[in-house]
């Protein structure tokens, strides 16, 4: 094809040429139309025959002379500029287009600014959940922190209060929460706490509280203890009141709620308690189960029956049984504990 | 209509002039752009033959020289381009422009106008580039001009026919 005669001048409406036409048969133009070969031909030898927009005069090959006119403009730009450094006489001519085109830049820039963000936009969707889902739950976990914060004060200060219990009784006591109540129905007063054999807890001792004596333990297991507090009615301590010494037995009224009472009930007839003496345990040594010494509350009213041949007095508890958490199992000494003792002097392992 | 379609050219240019600055850099990848202006001067070229497409070049590459972001050696985008529009302006044009057609023009054009105008800039050491970074730059905005050539050439030259006289479309 690259050998085939230049194309005779073709008239403003013929088209191509009938020789042209002629290797191909009929309307099989697509060889022609996307044939590479045919335009490379064409290539090689310009200028070409135009039919579709035909007969104008710039479809001629260009003028050598506008052709190197150009290119020695453009080397000469090239060159004054390449030699006039900052001062180039180009620079005037940059200002000038610069001061058109900069303005459109910045309009198109603004007016392209809000769609270029809105791919951005889609792909930080799968990034803005993860932040979300790490600062929700960051959030919980602070919200939880907040809402328990008052109960670790809480316990904070019952720990605190162990520590001086045990610190004022010159007991050990092994550190425990009360985490199940007995049921009403069962009409015993009982809890569990969390504290076992494992942690050096045995039947028949002592459970105090900071604020003063809460019951004995009465069963347990490897990892809990239940309980029997002193408003239980089948619990009996045997207390004595702090002004006289004189001993009586304290019995439990079986209600947790305020104001929980217990029933006293002098040895010593003769003696009346006043009002407000402090009631402590009277304690049985090692073998009983509670130690001595330990508060239990305070004389809130006195009750004298002819018919009964002892006084009675309602002692107020110094704990509140409907609100126990923290409580302490006094142990001996040498007990051994999967969990740090409360000591006279302190906290130990 | 010779005004006209000056002014549509023209306005072709400017507006490929802005877009190539201010919008393609959002769709670049690794900087490279497409080259509109080299596209419309491929458009003006097809459509009006070398001569027009010789100075069209020439024009639109001195505009794409001139426009701020530019600070390369004036004259070079022109050179490039006016060979640009001289190989584009040489196809064929005895039949209406196909698809094929239009793609390989647009793919020479853009390979020939890139390497123009990069061995310019090594010859003047404007800026001193090594030839790998040429010939990515070379091959990277080959591919985007190919890309969006069907997306702008055949629009441009529907419109720009639409201004010859005696176009004649089977």
């Amino acid at each position: 094809m690259a050998l085939r005669t230049p194309l005779p001048p073709t008239g403003p409406d013929t088209g191509p040429g009938p020789g042209d036409r002629a290797p191909r048969p009929g309307k099989d133009d697509r060889l022609g139309r996307t044939g590479r070969p045919r335009g490379l031909a064409r290539l090689r030898r310009l200028p070409l025959t135009v039919s579709w927009a035909p007969g104008e005069a710039q479809e001629r090959r260009p003028p050598r002379a506008l052709v190197a006119a150009l290119a020695i403009t453009g080397l000469s730009l090239m060159t004054l500029d390449h030699l006039g450094g900052d001062s180039s006489p180009v620079e005037p001519a940059r200002t000038v287009v610069g001061e058109v085109v900069g303005p459109l830049e910045s309009v198109a820039a603004a007016a392209v600014r809000p769609v270029a963000a809105v791919p951005a936009w889609f792909q930080t969707q799968a990034s803005l959940r993860d932040d979300l889902a790490a600062a929700e739950a960051a959030n919980a976990e602070l919200e939880s922190r907040l809402a328990t914060e008052p109960l670790d004060r809480a316990r904070l200060a019952e720990y605190d209060g162990l520590l001086t219990a045990a610190a004022a009784q010159q007991v050990d006591l092994v550190p425990a929460r009360v985490v199940a109540y007995g049921a009403a129905q069962t009409f015993t007063r009982t809890v569990t706490i969390d504290a076992g054999t494992s942690s050096g807890v045995q039947p028949d001792m002592t459970v105090i509280a900071p604020a003063g004596l809460v019951g004995r333990v009465v069963g347990v297991t490897r990892t809990t203890a239940t309980v029997l507090l002193v408003v239980d009615v089948d619990s009996t301590v045997g207390a004595r009141v702090g002004s006289s010494n004189e001993v009586g037995f304290l019995s439990g009224g079986g209600s947790l709620d305020e104001p929980s009472r217990l029933d006293l009930d002098l040895v010593d007839t003769t003696v009346v308690p006043a009002e407000g003496d402090v009631v402590a345990t009277w304690g049985s040594g090692n073998a009983g189960p509670y130690v001595a010494g330990v508060p239990i509350g305070t004389v809130a009213e006195l009750f004298s029956t002819p018919r009964d041949t002892t006084k009675r007095a309602v002692i107020e508890p110094f704990v509140d049984f409907s609100r126990l958490d923290t409580v302490g199992v006094v142990v001996p000494p040498d007990t051994e504990s999967d969990r740090a003792l409360i000591g006279p002097d302190g906290i130990r392992r | 209509m010779n005004a006209a379609r000056t002014a549509v050219t023209a306005l072709a240019v400017l507006l490929a002039v802005v877009l190539q600055a201010a919008l393609l850099p959002e769709l670049s990848w690794r900087g490279v752009v497409p080259n509109l202006v080299l596209l419309v001067v491929v458009a003006g070229a097809l459509t009006r033959g070398p001569n027009v497409g010789v100075i069209l070049g020439f024009c639109a590459g001195l505009a794409l020289d001139l426009a701020p972001p530019a600070d390369h050696l004036a004259g070079r985008w022109a050179l490039a381009l006016m060979v640009v529009g001289y190989v584009a302006g040489s196809v064929r044009r005895d039949e209406r422009p196909t698809l094929p057609v239009v793609l390989v023009t647009a793919a020479v054009a853009s390979f020939v106008g890139s390497s123009v105008f990069a061995l310019l800039g090594v010859v003047m050491q404007d800026p001193a580039t090594s030839v790998g970074d040429v010939l990515a730059a070379v091959g990277v905005g080959l591919v985007s001009d190919l890309v969006v050539a069907p997306l702008v050439l055949l629009p441009l030259l529907v419109l720009l026919t639409r201004f010859e006289p005696q176009r004649r479309f089977a």
